[in-house]
């Protein structure tokens, strides 16, 4: 078959049920490097596990994943090779609570990619930087606030040299005034052309930084397009209520700032 | 004969050269009855079906049945099975299987208290089941053990006593043996009792270190 090189990431036909409940019921779309691809829709609609299956942290009944032209699904290498390229942010961090902020972030460098202590520890810095965390390197997750441990677990991801980064409704978990920091962490990678998939309930944000905004109902796709078309022009009437509904309640404050 | 000259020069030389023996027992029971109980416990977590119910099936085994008998088995039983050990062999063994089965409940309850992020954000980072598992759950999960593993190894420094049944005279059995002998079984025991004491209390008081040590910065 005949593949985009633009393309990093590309899902096609996800299908997951748990018990007799169908999650996800064939959802496919693409990624082109640098995208900004941001997954909204109902809460119970399978977008948390449609991050999981493109790494195959769940794996899904049907359907199939190709990064950068290589098959992740019914692969014969090791899906750790994959999973290092995909970097995964999580709603609730899930830092490792014994390391700390720097060792989070150099862990990875040293066990799954075998690097150098040395530079392994130069490069997990350079991330926290990235960030602005430098200075509280040395500090557990347990003494950092819910702000700080989102940007040390975007560190930990962006260490890798992922090809995407996955993000799981990252602000989701945090106290309204924490939101604003990871935003323009998310922003900073989207403005340097990491490529990115988002779950989130931020409109204003997707609004700012979303190539596409993809809304998902009832496991599939309802509806894509550009977030002016969606918000603006959308086909369906259900999108519109959504979108309407859900920035009520979330607002637009990103992207004001 | 006064009571000092008795503890000086009767009790005391067979009671260090028994003491010798109970810290040869326990010197090598508890690191390895406790990487038994890490085997165990992880197996039992993260095995497949047939490795979890062996380490269940297991420990029901060791906890379920009385360490003496466990010991008559090993030192009395096996040889007619062709399987010879000495005194003390046996004696080691018992501990150490015995043991590994408390401590994999702790540490079993430990893993099983991680919150299940951890395991899929070190997956997430391309870090194998066996690497997730080194490198992120079990820290974690031994820190949160040492309480209880503390408790099984201070139990494990008295039930060392058991040794006495396969043979091995140890610290209780050179006592029991100077008691009869001389028929001063309370002046004995004392001294025998404050041994084990002192043992506990050095044993206690390092791994109190070891877990303040090892305190993440922050937690609690």
């Amino acid at each position: 078959m005949q593949r985009d090189k633009d393309i990093v990431l590309e899902v096609e036909d996800i299908h997951k049920k748990y018990r007799e409940e169908k999650i996800l019921k064939g959802v496919s779309f693409k990624v082109k490097k640098g995208e900004t691809k941001v997954i909204i829709g109902p809460s119970g609609t399978g977008k948390s596990t449609l991050l999981r299956c493109i790494n195959q942290l769940t794996i899904p009944d049907r359907g199939r994943v190709w990064l950068e032209g290589e098959e992740v699904t019914h692969t014969k290498k090791s899906i750790n090779q994959f999973r290092q390229k995909i970097g995964m942010v999580f709603q609730d961090f899930n830092l490792f609570d014994h390391l700390t902020a720097l060792g989070n972030v150099e862990i990875g460098l040293i066990k799954v990619k075998g690097m150098d202590k040395n530079k392994a520890r130069q490069k997990a810095m350079e991330e926290l930087r990235q960030v602005g965390l430098e200075n509280q390197a040395y500090l557990y997750p347990a003494q950092l606030s819910g702000g700080q441990k989102q940007r040390v677990s975007i560190a930990r991801a962006l260490a890798m040299d992922p090809k995407v980064i996955l993000f799981d409704e990252p602000t989701s978990a945090l106290d309204p005034e924490l939101i604003g920091e990871v935003l323009e962490a998310i922003k900073n990678l989207a403005i340097q052309g990491m490529t990115m998939v988002l779950v989130t309930h931020e409109m204003g944000f997707a609004r700012s930084v979303a190539n596409e905004i993809i809304f998902i109902e009832n496991g599939k796709i309802l509806e894509s397009g550009s977030p002016y078309k969606l918000f603006n022009n959308p086909k369906y009437e259900r999108t519109r209520r959504f979108l309407k509904k859900i920035t009520e309640l979330y607002g637009e404050s990103s992207e004001k700032r | 004969m006064s009571e000092f000259y008795f503890i000086r020069n009767i009790l005391l030389l067979p009671l260090l050269e028994g003491t010798l023996i109970t810290i040869k027992l326990i010197a090598l029971s508890i690191p390895l009855g406790l990487i038994l109980g890490i085997l165990l416990a992880v197996g039992r977590v993260y095995g497949n079906k047939l490795i979890s119910s062996l380490c269940a099936a297991y420990v029901i085994f060791f906890r379920g049945t009385p360490l003496l008998v466990q010991l008559f088995i090993l030192y009395y039983g096996l040889p007619s099975i062709g399987i010879f050990f000495s005194p003390l062999t046996a004696a080691i063994i018992g501990f150490i299987l015995c043991s590994g089965a408390y401590h994999s409940e702790y540490i079993r309850g430990a893993i099983q208290s991680i919150k299940g992020g951890q395991m899929m954000a070190a997956e997430a980072l391309g870090m194998s089941r066996v690497q997730a598992i080194l490198y992120i759950i079990l820290p974690q999960a031994l820190r949160r053990a040492i309480p209880g593993c503390s408790n099984e190894i201070i139990y494990l420094v008295k039930y060392s006593s058991l040794a006495f049944m396969v043979t091995l005279i140890e610290l209780t059995g050179a006592g029991k043996i100077i008691a009869s002998r001389y028929f001063k079984y309370t002046e004995v025991f004392l001294v025998v009792g404050i041994i084990y004491l002192l043992m506990v209390s050095v044993i206690t008081k390092f791994l109190n270190m070891l877990e303040k040590k090892l305190e993440i910065p922050g937690l609690e």
